[in-house]
């Protein structure tokens, strides 16, 4: 049985094939979300390295804030559910899950058996999360995927104090002229994201084991943030980015499962 | 055609009475009487005693949000240079009161108030305004008073850190009525009618308890009560408890109700529509009530239970103004955090909610800060999981309904985990 998950972000369109409910047959990320061209380039790439088609699913679930979007979803799911229940499948230890997307981030607090007890997530500003950090690369002209090399280069972190994305710009933009180091204001801007996630894990309590998910995980100078801000280790999730494509993947098989009953 | 209540639906009876309230404001300014604008969980029993028509910001800016009117009158308090931090009631109603001014002082109508959607009612000649809902309620009718130049009685309600209500309270509140009284009394150069005080009392507990006796259906699973409706009936419990108009509603409605039951018939149709019970903590976002609604309407979740109709639940023995002291002290936001908790819990249980919906909601810090503990201390006694989401009663800029919908379908899904 193969069932597909679609995760329609707001910067990234994700897609995982499952098979059996255990084995990803394929995965696919293309990085631009709901209302670009996004969803159909990740199901024709998901596709385009094995020999399935979308008529070959058994049942697809779409979760993300596209997820009403997807033609052919049979059921669509909050991707709160479906992070939950990819980050249990990959590391069944994870009590407590920070995910950090485009546009969201979110704390989640699982129970032993992967039931959500709580979470909860930013609402009115997206500061503190994927977009925040596009918009500091580019003020920077740090490559995204620079940061978190370029992080750990830094001696001292500047204080990137502002909830604003727009006014945190305009305080990088001044460090910048002052002649503070790239590097420490990179940090700078890693410990905002981190504080501020932080502060959504701390609303629901933070229970070991922290697992960190969403596009902003492969960061490794967020992570490190993280871990400074909450004086412990975390696990970054394998493939931290199709953690809620995945959980679609395996809501789906559930689904079936519950059908064929 | 004359309006016959007899024949006429309880919804029928609601948009009759709401729009015959403002007619007799009008009627009682043209007549040269008196009108009061009021807070909505401040006494109105006395100033109808002394047959003063009332009018009621809060409800006429829910309203004026509902309609999607408020940004107009938001915008006008911009312009006056109230800050968007301020209480969007309060902006609503300070921006709609300077309309108004400026048709008093001009004669001519300005085009916001020509166009508006927003009930239109008359200038107050004097406020009432009571703290035990918040405190913002103090300076926005002393601002109301201080801008017309008008008559301003204020109903002090110390904070009920302990509970019960302690009786030096009950005696100083009751002190702060006979004030009112004599205030009144100066006012309107005559002597207080008690005799009339002591019907209206009576009135009041009639509408009280026909209002609770609505609430109650939708303790009944499947619930023949969608809630949402209390939202809506809710403006003749403040408009209207202290003439017969939310009397003859809410009995009508309850039988409604009954009959609904009586014949299979529930808030989503079919008995089998009604997937989860939800309990909504906070004001309604009036601006996107339909929005709210069907956000919750689409997971098949009913709302059954809110604390925020029972600050209406103002129970007290006619002819003593310490019992009415307590009536209108204990409404739950004005009491300590243990006993606010315990009364959440008891929403939730008598309910059946299986799932919690907190509105953070940008105007009402008073509602909002305690809303997480209050959710924590039933979720520890019951399991039950919430969410919140953030919003704002009559500032629709606040509002997203995306965020909304996301949240509301996590909760159903961990509620049908729990089931």
């Amino acid at each position: 049985m193969y069932t597909l998950g679609i995760d329609i972000g707001s910067a990234s369109s994700k897609a995982v094939i499952l098979k059996d409910g255990t084995d990803v047959v394929a995965s696919a990320v293309v990085q631009v979300g709901t209302g670009t061209s996004g969803p159909g380039r990740v199901l024709e790439e998901v596709f385009s390295n094995v020999d399935l088609t979308q008529e070959d699913m058994d049942y697809t679930v779409a979760t993300g804030y596209g997820r009403f979007s997807v033609e052919n979803a049979d059921k669509q799911l909050s991707e709160i559910t479906c992070h939950a229940k990819g980050i249990f499948h990959l590391v069944p230890s994870a009590r407590t899950i920070i995910d950090i997307g485009g546009q969201d981030a979110k704390a989640i607090q699982l129970d032993n058996k992967g039931n959500i007890l709580k979470f909860v997530m930013n609402d009115k500003c997206a500061a503190g999360t994927g977009r925040f950090l596009d918009v500091m690369s580019r003020v920077l002209e740090v490559p995204l995927d620079q940061m978190g090399k370029v992080h750990f280069q830094a001696k001292e972190w500047a204080q990137v104090s502002s909830t604003c994305t727009v006014f945190a710009e305009s305080e990088v933009i001044s460090q910048l002229s002052k002649g503070l180091p790239r590097e420490s204001i990179v940090a700078g801007v890693h410990q905002s994201v981190a504080s501020k996630a932080c502060s959504l894990a701390y609303r629901i309590g933070v229970k070991n084991d922290v697992v960190m998910c969403g596009g902003v995980a492969q960061n490794a100078g967020v992570v490190d943030a993280i871990e400074k801000e909450l004086q412990q280790s975390i696990t970054v999730a394998p493939h931290p980015q199709i953690t809620g494509a995945l959980g679609a993947a395996l809501m789906a098989y559930e689904e079936l499962k519950k059908q064929n009953k | 055609m004359e309006f016959n209540a007899m024949e006429a639906s309880a919804k029928e009876c609601l948009a009759y009475y709401q729009a015959k309230l403002d007619e007799e404001a009008w009627e009682a300014k043209k007549n040269g009487k008196l009108v009061c604008w009021s807070a909505s969980v401040a006494p109105p029993e006395f100033c109808v005693a002394m047959d003063i028509a009332m009018v009621y910001p809060e409800t006429h800016a829910a309203g004026a949000g509902a309609r999607k009117a408020s940004m107009d009158l938001l915008e006008v308090a911009d312009e006056k240079g109230y800050n968007i931090d301020i209480c969007s009631y309060a902006r609503t109603n300070l921006g709609y009161m300077e309309l108004l001014k400026q048709e008093a002082l001009t004669g001519q109508k300005p085009e916001k108030l020509a166009n508006s959607k927003a009930a239109y009612v008359p200038l107050p000649d004097l406020v009432i305004t009571c703290n035990n809902i918040c405190n913002t309620l103090l300076k926005w009718y002393e601002n109301l008073a201080k801008e017309l130049n008008i008559p301003c009685i204020i109903i002090d309600v110390p904070f009920n850190h302990t509970m019960p209500v302690s009786r030096h309270n009950k005696e100083y509140i009751a002190d702060q009525y006979r004030a009112a009284i004599k205030q009144l009394e100066d006012i309107t150069g005559r002597a207080f009618d008690y005799d009339k005080f002591f019907k209206v009392q009576e009135q009041v507990q009639r509408s009280v308890y026909w209002w609770n006796k609505v609430a109650t259906y939708a303790q009944r699973k499947p619930s023949p009560l969608n809630g949402f409706d209390l939202f809506n009936y809710m403006a003749l419990i403040v408009c209207a408890r202290a003439r017969d108009y939310a009397e003859i509603t809410f009995h009508k409605f309850a039988d409604e109700l009954e009959a609904k039951d009586a014949a299979g018939q529930y808030a989503f149709g079919a008995p089998e529509n009604e997937k989860h019970r939800v309990t909504w903590e906070g004001i309604a976002v009036w601006t996107y009530l339909g929005a709210t609604f069907k956000g919750l309407k689409n997971q098949g979740a009913v709302m059954t239970g809110s604390a925020y109709p029972g600050l209406w639940s103002l129970v007290y023995t006619p002819g003593d103004l310490e019992s009415m002291a307590e009536a209108y002290t204990n409404v739950y936001i004005n009491t300590c955090g243990p006993n606010r908790y315990e009364e959440f819990y008891k929403v939730v249980k008598n309910s059946k909610s299986d799932g919690i919906v907190l509105h953070l909601n940008r105007s009402c810090k008073l509602m909002g800060l305690l809303n997480n503990e209050g959710a924590e201390y039933v979720n520890a006694k019951m399991g039950v999981p919430y969410v919140s989401f953030d919003g704002d009663q009559t500032d629709p800029r606040v509002f997203t309904p995306a965020q909304y919908e996301t949240r509301v379908q996590a909760l159903t899904e961990m509620m049908d985990e729990n089931q």
